[in-house]
């Protein structure tokens, strides 16, 4: 790891675009996520590390209120998107999720074809008015998530007949074809081997640009690579929130020290 | 010391040979061999189960798809059918089967005398080689063509079933010694007229289409108004049971919370899948009939007690369907912004459609085959009117069942409808192999792997 060149990052100074507030969440009795306070940026990738089940991908998929499929769970505190507090019994999931778009680990393309993927989000909430709209919509997507050139001849076979890599760009263009504000990465290249991955790294770098990214990683060379701030879990606990060349190189806290340095985890 | 310390004299585990097996390896490959030839011995014994059931079933069942046919000319003489000679269908009408009666009796003394063939049989013997539904089939057919009054006309009638047995093996010399309805000169008399070509054995398709008959008849006895029967209580259970399966299943496994309430309601599930069916029949004759009052022996009263009976089984193989979609299926369409229903509609429901078909067309089968209940509830109807008239009367008009009727014919005392029994039995096999096939066809088509 070129340790000079993260010190280097720069750090955009952009607004918040979510906030979280004394977030605690529970699984029935387990407490697994203590009192997170995190702020996302616009245009910036922000990358969750830790051991596994520090709660990381816990708290990524409070953000779009994934965590209400699960019966046992149970979130307080307030997590602020622009403002407004997505836990308000006023908002509806639905329509949260149509902004805060998700990735998931293991590529989970629908059994549709590859055109089918990408259109099945703008079509449930009527982004398009016609067929020569959703084409648009689908090339743009495709192009964004750079597999536009491999499946421009046969967007009709089935989403679940290309390679893992491609399955995972599939479906990052299908999360982005509605046009989120924000992007959830829950481990997007755990399932990929390291050319798909560098592809995937390459994409979330261009992402940026449009949207906030926040990606849950066990690689910290990939949190490295791709984020500009980094957030270390511990236990549940928040232990350090940085921009990410301070996080590698100089942590405040033993724990995240021991954590990079691979003593933990 | 303990009993697991090495003695002395035996070699370290280190020097052993992998090229002689230990005794342990030695016990452990022979209980593996005993065990496969259990196995094998258990499936050998289930095939000879099996192929000693399809032979029975077969063997005395095709008999019934086959029927003796006596074929005669008979004069229609217009001074017995119509005396005024006007052909007005009303005068025709008046004449009963008793009129008949002579006719046939005349056109078979005729067969025979034409034939040259001896026998000291009076007239009313020779008649009694027929079936006693010859004379309605020669009624019905002059009431619907009775400008061939006067004509002479050529009639297959069906031969009576002790002769139908005689041809069939199932009726011998010896076993009519106190048989009063046939002799054994009148059997003489049908080796002549198998000889000349008047009597034959050919295929039946009354068996199949023709409605039930009396005790007296055998010979005219058929399936077909009780397959119509079958028909409507499946339509029934059908229109019904997807539905109302499907529904529940989809809210218990997709929108209801995990709590006791649930917890029960699955439990209760399964256990009525247990119940047996006769108690869902009490359950129908007591709701359905005596509350509700819906009519005795109706295939829509069946078909809402097969209904009862076949939802369990819908319910628990559309969960087992959903079940097996993956969840990271529904995260996707959440994730995308689909609403719960919409994450169900669109996506898991088509996943789980072929294991949802594959268990309606088991879950009907099984229907399809129950007779319990359908006794209780009356559903064995004795209808002797042929198809085409009860079709139309459909769901509220009295019917019966194809398993019923089987069991209708078996209790009967005469051996000529049990062998209808059994050929009614590869009737009802037909029909549950083949939708058991579709089931396994459609499952292997649609299934798919992640």
């Amino acid at each position: 790891m070129n340790t000079m060149n993260m010190l280097d990052k720069t750090l955009d100074t952009n607004t918040t675009k979510i906030a979280a507030r004394d977030v605690n969440v529970y699984y029935g009795e387990t407490h697994a996520i203590k009192n997170v306070n995190v702020e996302i940026a616009t245009n910036t990738v922000t990358a969750f590390i830790g051991p596994s089940g520090c709660g990381k991908s816990t708290f990524l998929r409070c953000i779009n209120r994934m965590n209400d499929t699960i019966d046992v769970c149970r979130v307080t505190g307030d997590i602020l998107l622009d403002g407004e507090d997505i836990y308000d019994k006023r908002v509806d999931p639905v329509q949260l999720r149509a902004k805060v778009g998700m990735v998931f680990q293991k590529p989970n393309p629908f059994p549709k074809s590859i055109y089918d993927n990408v259109a099945y989000g703008p079509r449930i909430h009527g982004l398009s008015k016609n067929k020569s709209e959703m084409d648009e919509i689908v090339e743009k997507s495709l192009r964004r998530a750079a597999i536009w050139e491999e499946v421009k001849d046969r967007l009709d076979a089935p989403g679940t007949g290309l390679s893992g890599g491609q399955q995972q760009r599939l479906c990052i263009a299908r999360a982005i074809a509605t046009e989120p504000e924000v992007l959830l990465m829950d481990e997007p290249c755990s399932a990929l081997d390291p050319i798909a991955t560098a592809q995937v790294e390459e994409l979330i770098d261009e992402l940026r640009a449009n949207y906030s990214v926040v990606i849950v990683t066990h690689s910290m060379q990939q949190a490295a690579r791709v984020s500009q701030k980094t957030a270390f879990f511990h236990l549940g606990n928040l232990v350090e929130f940085g921009a990410t060349g301070q996080i590698f190189t100089n942590p405040e806290d033993p724990r995240t020290e021991s954590y990079i340095t691979g003593r933990i985890g | 010391m303990t009993d697991f310390s090495p003695t002395p004299d035996q070699p370290a585990a280190a020097q052993s040979s992998l090229l002689t097996l230990s005794k342990r390896t030695i016990q452990r490959n022979a209980a593996e061999k005993r065990f496969k030839a259990y196995g094998i011995a258990a499936i050998a014994v289930g095939l000879v189960m099996l192929l000693v059931l399809v032979t029975t079933i077969v063997g005395r069942g095709t008999g019934a798809f086959q029927q003796t046919f006596i074929t005669v000319n008979v004069e229609l003489l217009e001074s017995k059918l119509d005396k005024n000679g006007e052909r007005n269908i009303e005068d025709i009408k008046r004449v009963t089967t008793f009129g008949y009666a002579p006719l046939i009796k005349t056109a078979m003394q005729n067969t025979v005398a034409d034939l040259g063939i001896e026998t000291s049989l009076k007239t009313k013997h020779m008649a009694g080689l027929l079936s006693k539904n010859a004379v309605a089939q020669l009624r019905a057919f002059v009431l619907e063509n009775p400008e061939k009054i006067g004509e002479t006309v050529e009639f297959r009638f069906l031969a009576q079933s002790r002769v139908d047995g005689y041809l069939k093996g199932r009726v011998s010399r010896d076993s009519i010694a106190n048989d009063k309805n046939i002799s054994a000169e009148q059997l003489d008399l049908v080796d002549a007229l198998v000889a000349a070509g008047v009597i034959e054995k050919t295929f039946n398709l009354d068996f199949i289409l023709g409605s039930d008959a009396s005790d007296q008849r055998p010979e005219a006895a058929g399936m077909g108004v009780s397959m119509m029967g079958s028909l409507f209580m499946m339509l029934v259970v059908l229109a019904l049971s997807l539905p109302i399966g499907v529904a529940a299943s989809i809210y218990l496994e997709e929108f209801a919370p995990k709590n006791w309430i649930t917890d029960v309601i699955e439990v209760n599930i399964a256990n009525l899948a247990a119940v047996p069916s006769i108690v869902y029949g009490i359950l129908g004759l007591a709701v359905f009939i005596n509350y509700m009052h819906l009519p005795m022996s109706a295939p829509l009263v069946g078909g809402l007690v097969l209904t009862l009976m076949t939802l369990p089984t819908i319910i628990i193989s559309t969960r087992a369907a959903l079940k097996a979609v993956p969840p990271s299926i529904r995260d996707a369409a959440l994730g995308v912004g689909a609403s719960k229903m919409q994450s169900v509609f669109h996506h898991v429901l088509p996943l789980a459609a072929p294991g949802i078909l594959t268990g309606t067309i088991i879950g009907l089968a099984q229907a399809l085959g129950e007779t319990a209940p359908l006794l209780l509830i009356g559903m064995v109807g004795f209808i002797a009117s042929n198809a085409p008239e009860t079709i139309g009367e459909g769901l509220l008009s009295p019917n019966s069942a194809m398993p019923a009727q089987i069991y209708e014919w078996a209790k009967r005392a005469d051996p000529a409808f049990y062998e209808r029994a059994w050929g009614g039995i590869i009737i009802l096999l037909i029909f549950l192999v083949t939708m058991n096939t579709v089931a396994v066809i459609l499952r292997r088509r649609f299934e798919r792997r992640w």
